[in-house]
């Protein structure tokens, strides 16, 4: 149905037009699912947008021909354009908060589309709207038509949105990362949605991510697409079982996975080059473990490996060598002294209102945490958004002062300091942030961000010789102390934060979310480094994240968070292996595996995480609780303890 | 004994550090890359290019007239030399005649005769009502009629020189940047295309003016004669000061309560953001008129406090800047302690509490410089405002001394002129376009400045 023929798109720089895209080309079918699969900034985004002509003012179509159904897209005026627009062709957009019009209802907004498409107006579009937000799964539409996008959670959103796209009728629905802004078990709700909504009408998609494990679950075919080109196009089957491109084959070995633990995981090396320096020969030839001499002189041909299979690779193997496999030195056994012991933690925020400012309530963000890490172990701090684990890390360093209860570093008592010995007992705690780009001064030298710690703390000795030896242990050269962090990448500027944490020699490294807004093969690097540097100095670490492959692969101790308690913690074995908890079971049988295999029993969780404000009464996951009883809605569960370490928050774990 | 007696008046020592805050300021924003970065942007930018150049041009003429000095009065040998109660500057000595050559009353541009008719005695005639001729406008024709002629010669004149000068300028730009085409294609990194096009069009104008200045009244002149193109170089001075002490009055108490208010909130902000609000509540007018009136009050009391009338223009010139500045910090400081809220919860801010940094210390490494393009660009913008505000108070009656030329007064005065018939509109009409010219340039080189710091874009 959708035919792209050699597209290619560029952004005007100057005088010169940078080509984002170089001569793409593929075909979706009706019915079937295309995945464009990539690391970020390798053109996927601007593959979308040149199909739709909706290109930034700076964007040009270069070249190639965009097909649906034999007619010529990009010989279309801008006004026959917005025939398709919407109407033949729709597309979902990443973020659900901003694709929305803020002042707009729902109704207004998905009318919109109906009136231009269909010709629909009063009564008749009502009807048809009702229709739709039903079949995208929103309870309650009469109620919700009236309502502003501020009233509807993240993953209403996306259901509107997708709503929206679906009034045209479209006969192709691009997907632009539909669900990377959205936890786990709203993202499972999405997926199945899409599914099923494709299934019904048979659409075409066209589905944008980065997340292999979406692909697993989602794609028939897929395109891999590095550095604006396309070098393998593969049908599900064969994608999983027989990668051939060697990126493709990086990415695999790259992902964090419990059956690499203790092992260093495999890493791209480098970065895509930037769209100003395109190598003449193959692109990845850079960073390629297969590299030959004929990959720099010559861009590769599309080779095809098995009927439906094709590659661009010079490289003619099945598949490559296994990487040599380090193992990195795990850690001390449990059962020390624990060096932080936190205990019934509370962090409430106060909600004001009138012109007093009156305190009429309060945000429990976390309710009465109890932790223990014991000297050079990991400690997986996991939860979905707005559980509070965040709040939990910063409150642990005295970033957000706590309400109540106790942290104990080395036995030492950290809440009510403040001065001085609030600063000597920073020493022994430093924070890794989870966005690289807002965690470093942009006016500052590196070298002056690695060196602030030192300086402010009175951490004594030569400070140029200190900076230089840490930014050797994070693998950057020594020139980067010069240097400003504009200059470096993502992956880059992550080292740079992990360096200056580690300036003044911390006990505990709470890590938010580090390795979240990076790419997969950058991610492994970032990880592999922080096992690396736990073997060699012995650091514990507090790991905040929503990631379980992460989880699996660098985590001793894993503790599940919801709505600011803990529900579920215990050794990493005991917890992914045995969940006991009907949380922590639906969470993980919601993470989408980047396997064949991963499409096993699903647990559905109904709805999301209600508001910390006003938590519901007893057990706090009962409303969205398979197993739920009276019992669950009247009385918070005690602790259960199943072994030494493994404790779950259920009135029915026994 | 020398002949002249320099004089430092308040608002010169200001307008020259002023100066080597801005040298200073340069020199420092050359040894950081992300602003000298953000400043080259400027710098290809054409408009903002060609609106510096204006800029400049009219900085220059400021700066001349901040230079001030008493010339000796003519004394007999062994004599005290004694100086002149006036005050002159630079410029007044560079534009010689255009303040001297004063006429009887109105003359319209160009003119050889007054405006209006007078009564003369004619030997042998009796009297005769008739424009009579100028004292200095035109006075080398023999024939009032080869006036057409006479000015056109001197235009063509000037125009052949401002071509040549222009000529030996681009030549001059041509060899050290690579080349004509280079130059005009705007493949240079700076846009000398832009500054050498501005500068033609200034040649153009200028030069015919400045020549035609010699022997005639140009813009015409005022209700006591003066010449009103002497008017307009005396009120840039007046503008520019208006202009810019007013920011580095306003600048401190913005940045200071807005950082202060965003960084520490709490009590500390709700102080400030009354007091912002409270301020914001009372008519602009009203408070700087009151103010303005009490200061008249002071200064009218004391007049032993100055030496010369240029000495009390000065003060009450610099007091109102003053004035100004206490009343419209409020705007900037919002603006900034809004900047300030969004910064403290960035990460690195937190990384840098995190290692105990203190709180001033984490101010000025990490708040302030990441606010110096608001302040940047909020200082060029207030220029232009600030400049627009003094004719409008001095059109009050509660702006500058009313010896001191500016913007505003010319256009006070101007306001009777045009109830006249026939309408005497060269004095407004100069005024206006000067004033135009000035405030164009100034948002033009804001827009630029502004483009140049925005985050988005870099």
């Amino acid at each position: 149905m959708l035919q792209v023929k050699d597209l290619r798109l560029g952004f005007a720089s100057g005088e010169r037009t940078l080509l984002a895209v170089d001569g793409i080309s593929f075909a979706i079918a009706r019915g079937e699912t295309f995945a464009l699969l990539g690391e970020s900034g390798c053109g996927k985004s601007a593959t979308a947008q040149g199909l739709m002509r909706l290109l930034p003012t700076a964007g040009r179509i270069v070249g190639g021909s965009v097909q649906l159904d034999g007619e010529e897209l990009l010989a279309r005026s801008e006004a026959e354009m917005r025939a398709y627009r919407g109407g033949r062709m729709a597309m979902i957009f990443q973020e659900p908060a901003t694709s929305l019009n803020p002042v707009l209802t729902v109704g207004r907004q998905i009318g919109e589309v109906l009136e231009r498409h269909r010709g629909l107006r009063g009564e008749a579009a009502r009807a048809r709207m009702l229709d739709l937000l039903r079949q995208v799964g929103i309870a309650d539409p009469e109620r919700r038509l009236d309502e502003y996008p501020f009233q509807l959670s993240g993953g209403m959103k996306q259901r509107v949105m997708i709503a929206i796209a679906l009034a045209g009728e479209p006969e192709l629905l691009i997907a632009d990362e539909p669900t990377t802004a959205l936890d786990v078990t709203v993202q499972a709700q999405i997926l199945d949605l899409l599914a099923q909504l494709q299934a019904e009408r048979g659409m075409g998609m066209l589905l944008i991510t980065h997340d292999l494990g979406v692909v697993a679950r989602m794609a028939h075919r897929i395109g891999v697409m590095y550095a604006g080109e396309l070098v393998e196009v593969a049908s599900r089957e064969e994608f999983f079982t027989t990668p051939r491109h060697p990126y493709t084959q990086a990415l695999f070995a790259a992902l964090p996975d419990m059956t690499r633990r203790g092992m260093a995981l495999t890493t791209i090396p480098g970065q895509v080059p930037s769209l100003a320096a395109m190598p003449a020969g193959c692109r990845f030839a850079d960073r390629c473990p297969l590299v030959m001499p004929v990959c720099r002189e010559q861009s590769p041909a599309w080779r095809e490996a098995q009927p439906g299979h094709a590659v661009r690779c010079h490289w003619q193997g099945a598949q490559a060598a296994p990487a040599v496999v380090s193992s990195v030195a795990d850690a001390l056994p449990s059962g020390q002294a624990p060096l932080l012991d936190v205990a019934d933690l509370k962090v409430h925020f106060p909600i004001r209102k009138g012109i007093l400012q009156r305190t009429v309530g309060h945000v429990h963000a976390v309710d009465g945490v109890s932790l223990a890490i014991s000297p050079g172990r990991t400690l997986a701090l996991v939860g979905e958004s707005g559980c509070g684990k965040t709040t939990v890390g910063k409150a642990l360093l005295q970033l957000i002062r706590p309400t109540a209860g106790s942290v104990r570093l080395a036995g030492e008592e950290l809440t009510g300091l403040s001065g001085r010995d609030l600063r000597a007992a920073r020493r022994q705690l430093q924070m890794i942030f989870q966005d690289p780009f807002a965690s470093l001064n942009p006016r500052l030298r590196i070298g002056e961000i690695i060196a602030e710690g030192m300086t402010a703390l009175g951490v004594g000795g030569d400070a140029a010789a200190a900076v230089r030896a840490l930014l050797q242990q994070v693998g950057l050269p020594d020139d980067a102390a010069e240097r400003f962090p504009h200059e470096f990448s993502g992956g880059q500027r992550q080292r740079i934060a992990i360096a200056r944490a580690l300036a003044v020699q911390p006990a505990l490294l709470v890590c938010d979310e580090p390795t979240s807004a990076l790419d997969v093969s950058v991610q492994a690097q970032i990880l592999n480094l922080l096992k690396t540097l736990q073997g060699e100095l012995g650091v514990a670490y507090l790991f905040i994240t929503h990631n379980f492959a992460v989880v699996e692969y660098l985590a001793h101790d894993v503790a599940v968070m919801y709505l600011g308690r803990i529900v579920e913690r215990g050794s990493a074995d005991e917890v992914l292996g045995n969940p006991r908890h009907p949380y922590t079971q639906a969470l993980l049988s919601a993470v989408p595996v980047p396997r064949l295999d991963g499409a096993g029993e699903r647990i559905r969780l109904p709805g999301e995480t209600p508001s910390p404000a006003k938590p519901p009464s007893g057990c706090h996951f009962h409303p969205r609780c398979p197993q739920a009883t009276e019992v669950c809605r009247e009385r918070y569960p005690d602790g259960k303890t199943l072994s030494d370490t493994h404790v779950a928050v259920c009135h029915w774990v026994n | 004994m020398s002949d002249f007696q320099i004089v430092v008046l308040w608002s010169d020592i200001l307008v020259w550090l002023l100066l080597a805050a801005g040298i200073g300021l340069g020199l420092l924003i050359s040894r950081s890359p992300p602003l000298l970065a953000a400043w080259r942007r400027v710098g290809a930018s054409r408009p903002g290019m060609a609106s510096a150049t204006v800029l400049l041009a009219f900085v220059l003429v400021g700066l001349l007239d901040s230079l001030h000095y008493r010339p000796a009065l003519e004394s007999q040998p062994g004599e005290q030399t004694q100086y002149a109660i006036e005050v002159l500057s630079v410029l007044d000595a560079l534009v010689g005649p255009l303040r001297t050559e004063n006429e009887k009353t109105y003359s319209s541009p160009l003119a050889t005769h007054l405006h209006a008719k007078e009564t003369t005695e004619v030997p042998g005639v009796g009297t005769v009502r008739e424009f009579p001729r100028l004292k200095f406008g035109g006075v080398h024709l023999d024939d009032p009629a080869q006036r057409g002629g006479d000015v056109a010669m001197t235009a063509l004149r000037a125009v052949g020189l401002a071509a040549l000068v222009w000529l030996a300028l681009a030549a001059l730009v041509a060899a050290r940047c690579g080349g004509w085409a280079a130059v005009w294609r705007g493949r240079t990194r700076f846009a000398w295309n832009a500054v050498l096009a501005t500068l033609g069009a200034m040649l153009l104008v200028l030069l015919p003016v400045f020549l035609l200045a010699g022997d005639y009244h140009v813009f015409g002149t005022d209700k006591v004669g003066q010449d009103v193109l002497y008017q307009i170089l005396k009120s840039v001075r007046t503008a520019l000061i208006i202009g810019l002490v007013t920011t580095l009055v306003m600048l401190p108490l913005a940045v200071v309560l807005g950082i202060v208010a965003g960084y520490f909130r709490g009590w500390v902000d709700d102080l400030i953001q009354y007091l912002y609000t409270v301020l914001n509540s009372i008519p602009g007018v009203l408070l700087i008129a009151a103010a303005v009136l009490m200061m008249q009050v002071v200064i009218d009391t004391h007049p032993e406090w100055f030496a010369t009338a240029a000495e009390r223009a000065d003060l009450r010139l610099l007091a109102l800047c003053f004035i100004l500045g206490i009343t419209s910090w409020t705007g900037l400081c919002r603006l900034l302690r809004g900047e300030t809220l969004k910064l403290r919860e960035l990460e690195y801010i937190q990384a840098a509490q995190a290692f105990g940094v203190s709180n001033w210390r984490i101010i000025l490494r990490h708040i302030l410089p990441n606010l110096m393009h608001i302040v940047i660009i909020a200082l060029v913008m207030d220029f232009s405002g600030l400049v627009l505000a003094e004719a409008v108070l001095s059109y009050v009656g509660i702006g500058v001394d009313p010896t001191m030329t500016s913007f505003g007064t010319m256009i006070n005065n101007a306001r009777m002129e045009l109830g006249r018939e026939p309408v005497v509109w060269w004095s407004l009409a100069a005024a206006f376009s000067a004033m135009f010219i000035l405030v164009l340039a100034a948002n033009l080189f804001a827009d630029a400045v502004r483009d140049a710091f925005d985050p988005r874009a870099a």
